[in-house]
């Protein structure tokens, strides 16, 4: 079987003044797989996802999505003296490529938020069918006039199979708000799917989730890639569920990745260890 | 020498209307600094100000008048935001954004009830509104003390906030108020001394103001108020330096382009350079970068 | 209820409305307050309707409201004062640049036009800045945009700050109402659009509406730019009630009084918009007026304070009463409609029924 790549990091340096949050981070992620991203506190997770999803512009680097190059940036302006990364010309030259978040979800990678961010003032439902927009073909004039309406039909019908396959359909119209929150979790994977992603990215999907929880969103997890063809790339402390669910594993110390394998040679490779025991000593 | 008795008064007014301008201006950029709150009220308290010298000269001599409505605009200052905004301290800022607004209405009408919408006469101010000479343009003598007497007091105030207790309160708050308030900091009373300070800045640019303009109205306020917070961005919101130096370049900018002839557009330059220095650099000269934490 | 039961009553009711105000005309003198009021009361409601959409829907924080409505107002005089009555409006200059005149609604709607141009272009840069800094950087806009009709130099397309006048205006209070009504009318239709969603998504989390594909620049920039065409549009009646207009009535502080009523109304409500228009204009200048009067007595008591200018001291108490103490407005965010009307009535009916021992009618 020939692997398919959808998602690959470049020499990706984040450097906030003379901070360096993600430092020369290279990884790829295969079609179908399940990658996780863990990682002591602090070690630049949710950045490298605000890289990959656009919220920030990495300092440089490149990012590919499915062989195409869609994110890549080279140190500018006051970047340029203070940069303290790996590779400070090699982007150099090339046209500086920075893309905003709705571009990149756009193009097929939902994600979401480690401290969930729904739509408070909307309910479930609501929820779900803003993530439509996105896919409409609809202008501002034919949705006012209402000439838009099989498709309008067609998102709310794909909205409710949507609830129906997740299990929203009991709380379809309570405020998203007002929902208990491992149901506010499913209800953000919910609403990323939506949109219709080829790669989905979840940034601590299990955060503040009980043993049992955890469990059931590991099932979940697993079943929505299958149901949804999707590739998943995720970031999570809870060991449990990563070492049960992930194809492979990055682990990022101090911005860097210093390692990459199967969660058996994860669990025996002695810098990973390191890492994680020599974080907590220090505390 | 002619070029300079020409076009020195416009400068010598600029100085001084951005002396003025620096004094409301403080008032707005310590009251965001701690509670992210535009107080768009603060240009009607320094026309209120105004209005009670103007009453108040009628019954007593004014060595008394002006220590009383200092001591007056203070309290009302003080009460405003005790009444208006302490309740809405959890609210989102928008609320209490517009309840500014609110208060702004209300003191334009009672002023507008007590004037009956005639513009008042400011009394003339012995020595201060004395005429002088300065290289054969004259002015009002005001106009010499105002910058003088503005440093004085941005002097002043900048030791109170370094050097006292309740200025590393001041600072504190500002700089994150819910964590100040759990360190133990009584965030409403540095709220209220805030409030406090930037009144009593108000009250005396108020005397400095309308010397130099005859006339007090009702919405007498609301355009030096606007230029001031507009100032106060210009500098960096929240910084007190920033605010001053802000206030003096619009009110220098201002007075060459009414010596220019452009009167018409005095007041919408100050909005177009507010404009320009977002667009260039949001926070202003001297503000800090805040980023989103996604 | 159906959809279509639903717009029945909702066409029924509006038929209703118009011709009891058409009644109205006919029996009551036609200089009554209640006149003022209706016609005032329509146009703010727009106007404020259109504030909403920005400030409540879109949760854009815009104090450029008046400067719309500046261009909207100009634009119609502009365009159909009559010819033959140019040369007195514009005696200072010489009967102005512009010598033709365009039918009303046309004019209407090209003031809609100019303010969406203006807004487009103020919008580019405006538009990303956050909260307070777009509030003061639209004040800022329309204090410029105020100060530039004032200009001499435009004086032969503008008047200069100068009155326009002698351009047609409306008598009857039908007028307003049914223009303002097809004005909300779109308003409310795009609002319940993916669009509109779309700018509630922008409201509550501008970060997750963006990772859900949402163009914020974009969504952001129809919401300003159709808020202020809607602005335009209500500045041009404005113009049509007042019969003159001048650059000056054009203040921050209408501003204020338009996100006042919005406020009242409940930010995210365009029926309580519409409410509160009308129930403003009625307390500023009708219901309150008793208290201008100096010579009240009640018996033989003479009401002291009593004299010009303490109705406005008493309404602003009122509107500071309302801001602090029921800030979520008369409607807060939810909508005036039939449904909502004849389903509180059926709950109690039902709980009525229900305690009889029938069953509910659900």
């Amino acid at each position: 079987m020939s692997r398919e790549n959808v998602l690959k990091v470049e020499n990706v340096t984040m450097q906030f003044g003379g901070v360096v949050a993600v430092d020369n981070m290279n990884l790829e992620v295969d079609k179908g797989e399940i990658v996780s991203l863990i990682g002591p506190n602090g070690a630049g997770k949710t950045t490298a996802f605000n890289v990959i999803t656009g919220v920030y512009a990495p300092t440089n680097g490149a990012v590919y999505f499915k062989g195409n190059k869609i994110i890549q940036n080279h140190p500018q302006g006051k970047m340029k003296k203070l940069y303290q990364g790996e590779n400070p010309v090699m982007y150099t030259g090339h046209h500086a490529l920075v893309p905003t978040p709705d571009k990149i979800t756009g193009m097929g990678i939902a994600r979401t938020f480690q401290n969930i961010r729904l739509f408070k003032s909307q309910t479930v439902f609501e929820n779900i069918l803003i993530a439509k927009h996105m896919l409409r073909t609809s202008n501002i004039f034919t949705a006012t006039f209402r000439l838009n309406a099989k498709e309008e039909a067609k998102m709310r019908a794909e909205s409710e199979e949507l609830l129906r396959l997740m299990e929203l359909e009991d709380v379809r119209n309570e405020l998203a708000s007002s929902l208990p929150y491992g149901k506010q979790r499913h209800l953000e994977i919910a609403r990323a799917l939506a949109t219709k992603p080829e790669l989905l990215l979840l940034d601590e999907p299990a955060a503040g989730m009980n043993p049992q929880e955890t469990l059931e969103l590991t099932q979940f997890i697993g079943r929505i890639r299958d149901e949804f063809g999707l590739t998943i790339f995720m970031i999570e402390h809870h060991m449990d569920l990563v070492m049960e669910i992930s194809d492979r594993i990055y682990v990022l110390d101090f911005g860097k990745p210093i390692a990459e394998g199967t969660p058996e040679e994860i669990r025996s490779n002695p810098r990973v260890i390191e890492a994680y025991l020599g974080g907590a000593q220090d505390e | 020498m002619d070029w300079i008795s020409r076009n020195l008064p416009y400068l010598m007014a600029g100085i001084s209307v951005g002396g003025q301008y620096a004094l409301i201006a403080i008032g707005y950029t310590m009251v965001y600094g701690i509670l992210r709150l535009i107080n768009f009220a603060h240009g009607d308290i320094f026309m209120v100000a105004g209005l009670i010298v103007v009453y108040a000269t009628t019954a007593m001599p004014i060595y008394i008048a002006i220590p009383l409505m200092i001591a007056a605009t203070v309290f009302l200052g003080f009460m405003v935001e005790r009444v208006a905004y302490k309740p809405l301290r959890d609210a989102p800022r928008m609320s209490i954004m517009i309840s500014a607004i609110g208060v702004s209405y209300l003191l334009q009408n009672l002023a507008l009830y007590v004037t009956g919408g005639l513009s008042q006469q400011y009394p003339a101010i012995p020595w201060i509104s004395d005429t002088v000479t300065v290289l054969g343009a004259t002015t009002k003598r005001v106009t010499l003390i105002t910058p003088v007497l503005t440093l004085v007091l941005v002097v002043a105030l900048v030791f109170l906030i370094k050097k006292t207790k309740i200025g590393m309160a001041m600072r504190a708050a500002s700089r994150d108020f819910e964590t100040s308030q759990l360190m133990g900091i009584k965030i409403n009373s540095v709220v209220s001394m805030t409030f406090i300070i930037g009144t009593f800045l108000a009250a005396i640019g108020s005397i400095l103001f309308f010397t130099n303009y005859t006339g007090v109205t009702p919405t007498a306020g609301a355009m030096p108020g606007l230029k001031a917070f507009v100032a106060a961005v210009f500098g960096g919101i929240g910084s007190i330096p920033g605010a001053v130096i802000g206030a003096f370049i619009i009110g220098i900018c201002e007075n060459i382009i009414k010596g220019l002839g452009w009167t018409t557009f005095s007041d919408a330059f100050t909005f177009a350079l507010l404009i320009v220095i977002l667009i260039a650099k949001p926070t202003g000269l001297f503000g800090e970068k805040v980023t989103d934490k996604v | 209820m159906s959809i279509k039961k639903k717009a029945m009553w909702n066409v029924g009711l509006i038929a209703a409305l118009l011709g009891l105000l058409f009644l109205l005309e006919q029996v009551l003198p036609s200089g009554s307050m209640l006149f003022t009021v209706l016609k005032k009361g329509a146009i703010y409601a727009l106007v404020a309707v259109s504030m909403n959409l920005l400030n409540g829907f879109t949760g854009l924080f815009s104090l450029g409201q008046a400067g719309f409505m500046l261009l909207g107002a100009y634009t119609y005089a502009i365009l159909t004062i009559p010819v033959e009555s140019r040369h007195s409006v514009y005696q200072y200059f010489d009967g102005g640049i512009v010598q033709f005149a365009i039918p009303v609604p046309l004019a209407l709607i090209a003031g809609g036009i100019v303010a969406a141009v203006f807004a487009y272009l103020i919008g580019l840069p405006v538009l990303r800045l956050k909260s307070d800094y777009l509030a003061i950087a639209t004040l800022g806009f329309a204090e410029i945009i105020r100060a530039v009709f004032q200009w001499d130099k435009l004086g032969p397309l503008t008047n200069g700050s100068n009155l326009l006048r002698n351009f047609p205006s409306f008598r009857s209070v039908l007028y307003p109402f049914i223009v303002s009504g097809i004005c909300i009318a779109l308003i409310v239709m795009l609002i319940n659009s993916t669009y509109g969603r779309a700018f509630k998504a922008i409201r509550d989390d501008e970060v997750a509406a963006e990772a859900m594909g949402i163009n914020l620049a974009h969504h952001k920039r129809l919401a300003f730019v159709i808020s202020s065409f809607f602005a335009g549009i209500s500045g041009g009646l404005l113009a049509m009630y007042q019969t003159t207009i001048q650059a000056s009535m054009f203040k921050s502080a209408m501003t204020y009084e338009i996100l006042l009523i919005v406020v009242i109304g409940g930010i995210g409500s365009v029926t309580g918009s519409c409410i509160s228009s009308f129930l403003f204009i009625a307390c500023s200048e009708w219901w309150l007026r008793f208290l201008d009067n100096e010579n009240l007595y009640i018996g033989s008591f003479h009401v002291p304070f009593l004299r010009p200018g303490f109705r406005k001291v008493v309404f602003a108490v009122v509107i500071m009463m309302m801001v602090l103490f029921y800030r979520k407005g008369i409607m807060g965010t939810k909508e005036f409609s039939v449904e909502g009307v004849s389903g509180f009535f059926q709950k109690k009916l039902g709980r009525k029924k229900a305690a009889k021992g029938g069953a509910s009618h659900e």
